[in-house]
């Protein structure tokens, strides 16, 4: 089980440092999901499964969807962030 | 100046993070009210669920000001985001495999949402995250074919009833000479589905306000103009 929570821990932060430094607005949103769903995982590992289903379903779902519609209007989705 | 200024700052603020997590140890906790409300959860509010017990029994009015957080939320996104002006164009629909893939997709996460809802007091899960999963199985559709409008009159009707009706219950407990959101209607037999009272009411009308809350803004947003 440490072991899991390490990788975990790994991945998640290197996408967390991804999203900071990715170009494209795109990549870093799905990276920000990723960042979700480890944590959500790690929640399932601390028997705390209401909170991971949120997480899942809000931190990793609706808030990227909401991140990608508010990018369309702004019309930074394309051509790696450049308006 | 302002790099100083700011590690200065991230310095303070790891020290202090540091102060807290140095007496914590990972996956271990403190129980003090967890206890408490572990051993009384069952004969007090009778839902098999205990973090439901906590979120619509214990602290039901916390649970109506997170929705009132939500609203304003949801609100003002739709506010800054949603404008559109009336000669932009429309995306045009997705490819056929996308429509198909959204056309199988919407009635199982609907069902999936509805369950997850129903189920909120005796499984893990309840109204907010069965809301959600409603809001993003009312979505889908739309992303598969843009040209389609949401009715947002019916969204909101929908958002005000629910809304109206937690505020409700919570009044009829008070006309009964209760607390505001106390669990009205016996507890039923520990498990079973028609159980806990009126919670599982309350998390229907929480899973309605949310999803339809959610589902409005994301078609809001999917319907402003995109900048090419």
């Amino acid at each position: 089980m440490q072991w899991l929570v390490l990788v975990l821990v790994v991945v998640m932060l290197t996408s967390a440092v991804a999203v900071l430094v990715l170009k494209d607005f795109l990549a870093a949103l799905a990276a920000l999901s990723v960042v979700s769903l480890g944590l959500s995982v790690l929640f399932v590992i601390l028997r705390a499964p209401d909170v991971a289903m949120t997480e899942a379903a809000i931190g990793a779902g609706l808030s990227s969807l909401l991140f990608a519609l508010a990018l369309r209007r702004l019309g930074l989705w394309r051509n790696g962030g450049r308006p | 100046m302002q790099r100083l200024s700011s590690a200065l700052f991230l310095l303070g603020l790891g020290l202090l993070i540091a102060a807290i997590f140095r007496g914590m140890e990972f996956g271990t906790v403190a129980p003090i009210v967890g206890q408490a409300i572990n051993s009384a959860a069952a004969e007090q509010v009778g839902a098999a669920n205990f973090v439901t017990a906590v979120v619509l029994g214990y602290r039901g009015f916390d649970t109506l000001l997170e929705l009132t957080i939500l609203f304003t939320a949801a609100t003002a996104g739709g506010m800054v985001l949603g404008k559109r002006s009336p000669t932009a164009k429309r995306d045009p629909d997705a490819g056929f495999i996308l429509q198909a893939g959204a056309d199988l997709l919407f009635p199982l996460l609907v069902i999936v949402g509805l369950y997850i809802i129903l189920h909120g007091h005796l499984t893990p899960g309840g109204g907010f995250q069965g809301g959600v999963i409603l809001a993003s199985a009312f979505f889908v559709p739309i992303l598969a074919r843009p040209g389609t409008r949401m009715s947002h009159t019916a969204v909101s009707t929908i958002e005000g009833l629910a809304g109206a009706s937690f505020i409700f219950i919570g009044l009829l407990a008070m006309f009964g000479g209760e607390a505001f959101l106390t669990p009205l209607m016996g507890q039923g037999e520990l498990g079973a589905l028609l159980s806990a009272g009126s919670l599982p009411v309350l998390y229907l009308a929480v899973g309605l306000k949310v999803g339809s809350e959610l589902a409005g803004l994301l078609a809001q947003l999917s319907e402003s103009e995109a900048v090419d």
